[in-house]
């Protein structure tokens, strides 16, 4: 009967020394994967040609936006204003104070607009203006929607490289 | 030899700490002091003779609802300032998307787009919210902030009590 119990306890012990370890290293891969990078996969036609309709997978830095050195060419990650939890891959365009002056719907008219970028937003566009909904759409964005910026790409290998 | 093993487990220890930590608080909830007077009485009501890192509340922000941005009038929560991303504010949301918000000052109805919310701080006269930079995006919010955990006799449950000024339906 206390042989019986010695094992348990054994057993207890050891599983919850497994589980610890699983716990840290779930930690450990939190605080990678949003303060330092991480893989990610992007897709869409929005920032054709530069990424592919079909997905790509990129490494994404978390540290520039953090410390405020994202600027105008930027291919960054942002939650979408539309929808908080979708995340969108777009290019800065321009920051802060800066004017902007960009083709409203360049599919079917030539109309352009001006506009002067207001304090603490940015700029974004994709790089495929005819099929992209960004900034020309739902306005400048809050810098604080930034989440990372893109580094460069990993697969498919042949598009390796940074973006 | 031994000191230096000391030293390492020491630096191991915390390092650990520090991971499990920073996870728990990004994901779970975290306590966050909180400066300024624009919720007042909800939180730093006025009778406190200073302001400083003892005599200010500090509230319990939970972190879960940032899995589905399941939001609702009347919920206080931390997000980022949209003038400076570096600031956080806390406001209460007073408005989500759809509705119609009338800004006293201007005679006109704003309606709330897809994906943002209205926050006003309770203390009308003295917050900077909504009503000086308009709606923000969801994705700014940063945790929901649900108990007060100082001063001690104040501690307890955040109300969902909703606004009493403003035209929203």
């Amino acid at each position: 009967m206390k042989l019986l119990f010695g094992k348990w306890t054994a057993i207890a012990k050891e599983s919850i020394d497994r589980a610890a370890i699983v716990a840290k290293f779930l930690c450990l891969l939190h605080v990678t994967n949003t303060y330092i990078f991480s893989p990610t996969l992007v897709y869409g036609p929005s920032m054709l040609p530069t990424l592919n309709l079909t997905g790509d997978v990129v490494l994404s830095e978390y540290v520039s936006h953090r410390l405020g050195k994202v600027g105008p060419g930027d291919v960054v990650l942002i939650q979408s204003p539309e929808n908080p939890r979708k995340m969108i891959t777009k290019r800065v365009v321009a920051m802060e104070g800066e004017v902007v002056s960009f083709l409203v719907d360049p599919s079917r008219s030539d109309r352009s607009r001006t506009v002067v970028v207001p304090k603490g937003h940015v700029w974004i566009q994709g790089d495929n203006i005819y099929a992209s909904n960004d900034s020309r759409n739902f306005g400048p964005i809050p810098y604080g929607l930034i989440q990372g910026k893109v580094w460069c790409r990993v697969w498919p290998i042949d598009g390796f490289g940074s973006l | 030899m031994r000191s230096t093993s000391f030293l390492w487990n020491v630096c191991k220890s915390s390092f650990t700490f520090g991971l499990i930590g920073l996870t728990v608080s990004d994901r779970v909830a975290s306590v966050v002091p909180v400066r300024g007077l624009s919720m007042s009485p909800t939180f730093n009501p006025p009778n406190n003779t200073s302001s400083g890192l003892f005599t200010d509340d500090h509230v319990l922000v939970e972190k879960r609802c940032l899995t589905d941005y399941k939001f609702s009038h009347g919920d206080v929560v931390v997000f980022c300032s949209p003038r400076n991303y570096k600031e956080k504010q806390i406001k209460r949301i007073t408005g989500m998307p759809g509705d119609w918000i009338s800004v006293p000052s201007s005679y006109d109805a704003v309606r709330i787009p897809e994906g943002h919310c209205w926050v006003e701080g309770d203390n009308p006269t003295d917050s900077l919210d909504s009503r000086s930079f308009g709606p923000i995006p969801l994705g700014l919010i940063r945790g929901r902030a649900t108990h007060v955990l100082w001063p001690p006799q104040r501690v307890g449950k955040i109300d969902k009590k909703l606004p009493r000024s403003g035209l929203s339906f």
